[in-house]
């Protein structure tokens, strides 16, 4: 087995921030707007550096897509920073239409998504964000798992011309991928090798998965581990070649089942190569207040669950 | 740049397109249409400064943004008579696998469209991220946008309203077509607008009134003072009272053609009112 370290607990948001700021030294295009939120987002350096390049739009979520949308008329890449919540069901419609149809070369940058926000409690807890988002034709849905993937995403969606949701959340979590890695767009990353299940996961919620893999092999079981930072474009092939050794398969993450990752999985094996699948994500109902660790595990999210789902699955098969 | 009789030519040639638009595809909003035909003609043949051709970023040059994208058929009329597409394009308003969809929109590539319009209220917005984009491009130019009198019960209207002052924004003249009607009647019965002027101004907006919207010479006028009043750190706002369904008698006074096509008689009778100046497409 690999063996991965945690080299100090940190929160996404900040990779995002320290992302944007870097793209503030590298690339002039690149533009940011906040709807109050500054502090919460990371955005504070970029905009110590690009006062310029900041637009503090007020608490007016509808109004800050639409300026964003229009700030590409004129070859801007803007960076848009709010709540997960208010990056997407509050503004769906101007989403859909001002960014998304009119293909705009917008970066929706959503802090704050799932439970692990914590004790703000379920109006700020969305679990519907990433159905919301892969929905839009063209939009493409990121959700990396640490930091230093969050930074390196951060980085590359400037790259990419066309409208991305990038999600990341609030508390501190393992950092354990690579510092100053490449982020490639809809490319899955392979952490584990197994032959006996398949986890893919995507946010915080792959350190579970790999802590869960450890568990596993101490039981004898062998997990191959498949980190999905991209739910959409999704690397189907991945999934496939790693179902077509392990014949079973568990989904992971910090979302509704409905319309999340595990759903997105679930067709591409049921039009490819149907397979036993168990899905760890919220079961259809909202969140409420608690530590993230409370939350993980009152709503079946963390390792000792994956654990469960594994076993359960291998059994199906 | 055109004279005024140029322009009324323009106009009843982009009323005639309007009329046999929707009557073709028995679709399509006429009545709207038809109240800002004199604006969109002024507009794109005298007031912006436009390049040749057409590219997405529009450096260099005024840019238009239609809110209210129901009112696409002068839209689309005017582009095609300005030169953005082929004029017998217009043939293909609201058909399957046309550029010209029911409201307008970039996915299809349509020439003189920046940003599809429909679903109301989002266009002061976009124009607003458009003109802070030439602030920082350095341009210029101007951006102007258009939007319904009804259009502003959306509440992003407000947003925007609240921001553009608050951020300066002065590099922008948004037009709010007052008609004062909407599909369920008079805007009054279905919400009251109150005082439109005064609100704007609560908002700090510089506020221009054309009282006749659908005489040329007082939009050119009213425009070109529009213009003058921009980059002065304020927004500017022309509330511009027009007729829905002007030039077409039995059209004008009734909010009923708001979304709906003239049948075989009622076009005869609307084009025999328009007589062609440009040439049909």
């Amino acid at each position: 087995m690999k063996t991965y370290t945690n080299t100090g607990s940190k929160d996404t948001r900040s990779g995002f921030g320290d992302g944007l700021t870097e793209l503030g030294r590298t690339n002039p295009d690149v533009v940011a707007l906040c709807a109050d939120l500054i502090g919460s987002l990371k955005m504070d350096k970029f905009i110590e550096e690009n006062p310029e390049r900041f637009f503090q739009i007020g608490i007016a979520e509808a109004n800050m897509m639409g300026i964003a949308a229009g700030l590409t008329i004129g070859g801007k890449i803007p960076f848009t920073g709010t709540f997960a919540n208010f990056s997407t069901g509050r503004v769906y419609d101007q989403i859909r239409q001002s960014i998304a149809y009119s293909d705009k070369n917008v970066k929706i940058c959503a802090s704050h998504a799932g439970l692990t926000l914590g004790e703000d409690g379920a109006t700020h807890q969305i679990l519907e964000d990433i159905g919301l988002m892969k929905m839009l034709p063209g939009m493409v849905v990121i959700n990396p798992c640490d930091y230093n993937q969050t930074k390196a995403a951060t980085i590359a969606i400037a790259e990419h011309h066309g409208p991305v949701y990038l999600r990341f959340g609030r508390p501190k979590v393992a950092n354990f991928t690579p510092e100053g890695q490449t982020f490639e767009i809809g490319k899955a990353v392979h952490l584990q090798e197994g032959t006996d299940v398949t986890i893919v996961a995507t946010g915080h919620l792959v350190w579970e998965a790999l802590e869960a893999a450890k568990a596993l092999n101490e039981k004898g079981v062998s997990a191959e581990v498949i980190n999905i930072h991209t739910i959409k474009p999704l690397d189907a092939k991945a999934i496939i070649d790693s179902v077509s050794k392990t014949k079973c398969i568990v989904t992971a993450e910090e979302h509704n089942h409905l319309g999340g990752l595990g759903e997105s999985v679930a067709r591409v094996l049921a039009t490819n190569k149907p397979t036993p699948q168990e899905f760890i994500a919220t079961n259809d109902t909202f969140g409420e207040s608690g530590t993230p660790a409370q939350l993980m595990e009152k709503y079946g999210l963390n390792s000792d669950a994956i654990v469960k789902a594994c076993e359960k699955v291998i059994k199906r098969k | 740049m055109a004279n005024t009789q140029q322009l009324e030519d323009i106009t009843t040639q982009v009323r005639r397109d309007i009329l046999r638009m929707v009557h073709k595809v028995n679709s399509g909003h006429p009545g709207g249409s038809l109240g800002c035909a004199e604006f969109f003609v002024t507009l794109y043949n005298d007031i912006m400064d436009r390049k040749e051709g057409f590219d997405m970023d529009g450096i260099g040059e005024d840019l238009f943004f239609l809110s209210n994208g129901h009112i696409s058929p002068v839209y689309y009329s005017v582009l095609a008579r300005a030169g953005y597409f082929p004029v017998d394009e217009l043939n293909t308003f609201r058909l399957i696998d046309s550029r010209l969809q029911g409201h307008p929109t970039t996915h299809e590539k349509l020439p003189g469209v920046r940003i599809a319009s429909g679903s109301l209220g989002q266009g002061l917005s976009v124009a607003l991220g458009a003109a802070q984009a030439k602030k920082l491009n350095g341009c210029n130019h101007l951006v102007y946008s258009l939007h319904g009198d009804g259009e502003l019960q959306e509440g992003q209207n407000w947003e925007a309203i609240m921001y553009a002052s608050g951020k300066n924004v002065d590099n922008i003249i948004a037009t709010v077509d007052l008609n004062g009607k909407q599909i369920d009647g008079a805007t009054d019965d279905v919400l009251p607008m109150g005082n439109v002027k005064e609100k704007f101004e609560a908002f700090d907006w510089i506020v221009i009134e054309i009282e006749e919207g659908n005489n040329i010479e007082a939009v050119l006028k009213g425009m070109a003072e529009a213009k003058s009043k921009t980059g002065q750190g304020k927004p500017v706002c022309v509330l511009l009272k027009t007729m829905m369904g002007n030039g077409v008698d039995f059209m004008m006074h009734t909010h009923a053609w708001h979304g709906k096509a003239p049948n075989d008689e009622q076009l005869a009778s609307g084009l025999a009112q328009n007589p062609e100046t440009l040439g049909d497409y």
